[in-house]
């Protein structure tokens, strides 16, 4: 009686697993007329931004376009991308798309691929591999640069303030230690503020990319330095809860406020916000990778070289601009 | 005197006491603003305002969780999940399916009931693995620990729902008028019902009966069973409860983040105040000041400025200095190295 319980428990909880991800595509086998076939190895649906990203792919490589994608969610698990590329393999596609999901345990499966002679496009992030050679190239945000649109941004707002001699007091809301959005945009942004003395960073904290912890920790920020000129939070959902402390704290922020908001992403919510008056400014991270992965390959059937790395172009969004026409032409 | 201090310090709740105020102490020296509380919009504002609100989530998840370690000698490592998948539930009904909605489409109270529901439901659902099934706490709960979060996230269709209306901030901010946040007031309201209910029933002595030897509390006429399916069903609930304070906070159901590590947490919470995890006698209030004591260092932390990257060390020093404190082996070998050199003084002073 209790092993047949048990026994339907775990039938129950692989099922659960099944109807979480949803159904997986069923791969079309590749085609024998003119397309070019793509394999796509996507993360999963984990974020709207993940989203849009597929999205891109699947609006780029259409069959107008002389594509057929074959697209795979691997639910955020390495061995189903293992699994996928190899299927991709398989079917002998032309290109291989890939946005790991960790940055190490490839080197097998790619050998694989190179054996096949199908070259492997990463998408997003990075993969860990002794030999380069194993990928073509890479696509995606330089976060980096995104935190030093961000610098360069208030160095500008500044002056059109006239407060470009004013002591300026900063505090940073850092994303997860360790991510590399974290590091890239922590990094970007400093590089701008050792160019400004007059800029005075008074403290970073992480608050982990969520809204709940940046609250906390802006909570904590207001308290210990009463006079904050700036807040840089490294990504949007903190922002949210910075702006809700700093309210709760009766101060005010955005563009007729006190506290200046510096944020990252971009999403639509942060359109709204700053809408609302309450954000000043985001740093956009594309999602749309698919045309740059376009232009990669079409270069790639003329036999032309390649970067090693590719960045998708990315902007900055702020207050001065026409909000609601932009957040209406905008997929994510 | 001797007798006084003697009887001080054998009290229960002295140590988890000592290591609060330790915490707090180190407070006083380093950042003596700590204490400092002004009005501002009609509300109290100050660090220990922070730390008494910020932790509302923790003491009432730790309420929870001492019941499930004292009845069944196993910890609940689902109250997270639970706590997303009563923000989630909450959140659908209030929003009517919608990403982002600017009123309610149902009324407020459904979606406060709904998620009470839902977080019971887990619970009784974890309660009937441990009790019925025999399944051991951790393996039984570990099933919606993974998967509570898959069900929010099927919920929430993978998106973070807000509820942008202002009614929906009030459990997690302040009611107009009142100088405190709310989670305060439910935290207290919590502690206060379960210890009641504790006290003036049998309820209480039961649950360490049955956590102390459940096949003798049977034989005596204690159902072993229910009394376990009881204690891991209010779990969910207050899981629940928890999890509506945490969505109100956010005014939003983020299916990955709320609740994310707060079992750990609860679990330390627990210990810190004294409780054994291996079933039997327990202390509410022990693992209340134990919750307090976790935030009053994590805020404590922020307020000193610790970079992020090294938190998490000191936070382990502080851990492993107040379990060692409260480790029998440590105590016993202290009373020795003491008598020792008692006897030695009173040997030099002959």
């Amino acid at each position: 009686m209790k092993k047949a319980l048990a026994i339907a428990l775990v039938a129950l909880v692989a099922l659960s697993g099944v109807f979480a991800g949803g159904a997986q595509e069923s791969a079309a086998p590749a085609a024998s007329d003119n397309l070019i076939v793509v394999g796509y190895a996507q993360v999963g649906a984990e974020s709207d931004w993940r989203t849009a990203n597929t999205q891109s792919f699947k609006s780029t490589f259409t069959e107008a376009n002389g594509y057929r994608l074959i697209f795979d969610d691997a639910q955020q698990k390495q061995e189903n991308q293992i699994k996928a590329i190899r299927s991709f393999i398989q079917q002998d596609v032309d290109y291989i798309v890939v946005a790991p999901v960790v940055e190490t345990g490839w080197e097998t499966v790619l050998k694989e691929a190179k054996d096949a002679g199908i070259p492997v496009i990463l998408s997003d992030r990075m993969m860990d591999v002794s030999d380069p050679s194993l990928y073509t190239c890479w696509v995606g945000g330089n976060f980096i640069k995104e935190g030093e649109d961000a610098g360069k941004w208030l160095i500008d707002y500044l002056k059109k303030q006239g407060r470009s001699n004013e002591k300026i007091n900063i505090v940073t809301l850092q994303g997860t230690i360790g991510a590399s959005a974290q590091i890239g945009r922590t990094e970007g942004f400093g590089n701008i503020v050792k160019t400004q003395p007059n800029w005075n960073m008074l403290a970073m904290q992480t608050g982990e990319f969520t809204q709940a912890k940046g609250q906390e920790v802006m909570e904590s920020f207001l308290k210990s330095y009463p006079d904050i000129d700036v807040v840089v939070a490294e990504n949007d959902n903190m922002a949210f809860g910075a702006i809700d402390a700093i309210k709760a704290a009766g101060k005010t922020c955005g563009p007729n406020g006190d506290i200046i908001i510096i944020s990252f992403d971009a999403v639509a919510a942060a359109f709204d916000s700053m809408i609302a008056g309450d954000m000043n400014v985001s740093v956009e991270c594309n999602p749309l990778h698919g045309p740059r992965v376009a232009e990669i390959i079409q270069k790639l059937e003329k036999g032309e070289t390649v970067d090693k790395i590719q960045y998708v172009v990315e902007e900055v969004f702020d207050t001065s601009m026409d909000l609601p026409a932009v957040k209406a032409t905008r997929l994510y | 005197m001797n007798e006084k201090l003697k009887r001080i310090t054998h009290y229960r709740l002295f140590l988890p006491l000592i290591c609060l105020a330790l915490v707090l102490l180190v407070n006083m020296i380093k950042t003596p603003t700590f204490f400092h509380l002004s009005i501002k919009n009609g509300v109290l504002y100050g660090y220990t305002v922070d730390v008494v609100n910020r932790a509302s989530e923790l003491v009432i998840l730790a309420v929870g969780m001492t019941l499930v370690v004292a009845s069944s000698a196993g910890t609940d490592i689902s109250v997270g999940a639970v706590m997303a998948v009563a923000g989630a539930v909450c959140c659908y009904i209030l929003s009517g399916g919608a990403v982002s909605v600017n009123e309610y489409h149902a009324p407020w109270i459904l979606g406060l009931l709904a998620a009470l529901v839902a977080g019971t439901v887990c619970g009784a659902w974890n309660g009937f693995l441990v009790s019925r099934m025999k399944i051991q706490p951790m393996v039984a709960t570990l099933i919606l620990f993974t998967a509570g979060r898959g069900i929010a996230q099927l919920i929430t269709k993978g998106q973070i729902t807000y509820i942008r209306v202002e009614s929906f901030k009030l459990l997690g901010a302040n009611i107009p008028g009142i100088p405190l946040p709310t989670p305060i007031f439910i935290a207290i309201i919590v502690v206060l019902i379960t210890s009641i209910v504790l006290k003036k029933t049998a309820l209480g002595l039961y649950i360490e009966a049955v956590g102390i030897n459940p096949t003798a509390s049977r034989n005596v006429g204690i159902k072993s069973k229910q009394i376990i399916f009881f204690t891991y069903t209010f779990c969910g609930l207050l899981a629940g409860i928890a999890g509506m304070i945490a969505t109100s906070r956010i005014y939003s159901a983020d299916a990955n983040n709320i609740g994310l590590n707060m079992e750990l947490d609860a679990i330390l919470a627990v210990a810190l105040g004294g409780n054994s995890l291996g079933g039997g006698k327990f202390s509410i209030s022990g693992s209340v000041i134990g919750a307090y004591t976790i935030q009053a260092l994590t805020t404590t932390l922020y307020a000193m400025g610790v970079s992020a990257d090294q938190i998490p060390v000191y936070k382990a020093i502080v851990v492993v200095i107040i379990v060692t404190l409260q480790s029998e082996e440590f105590n016993r070998y202290m009373r020795k190295f003491s008598a020792r050199f008692a006897a030695r003084k009173a040997e030099v002073a002959k």
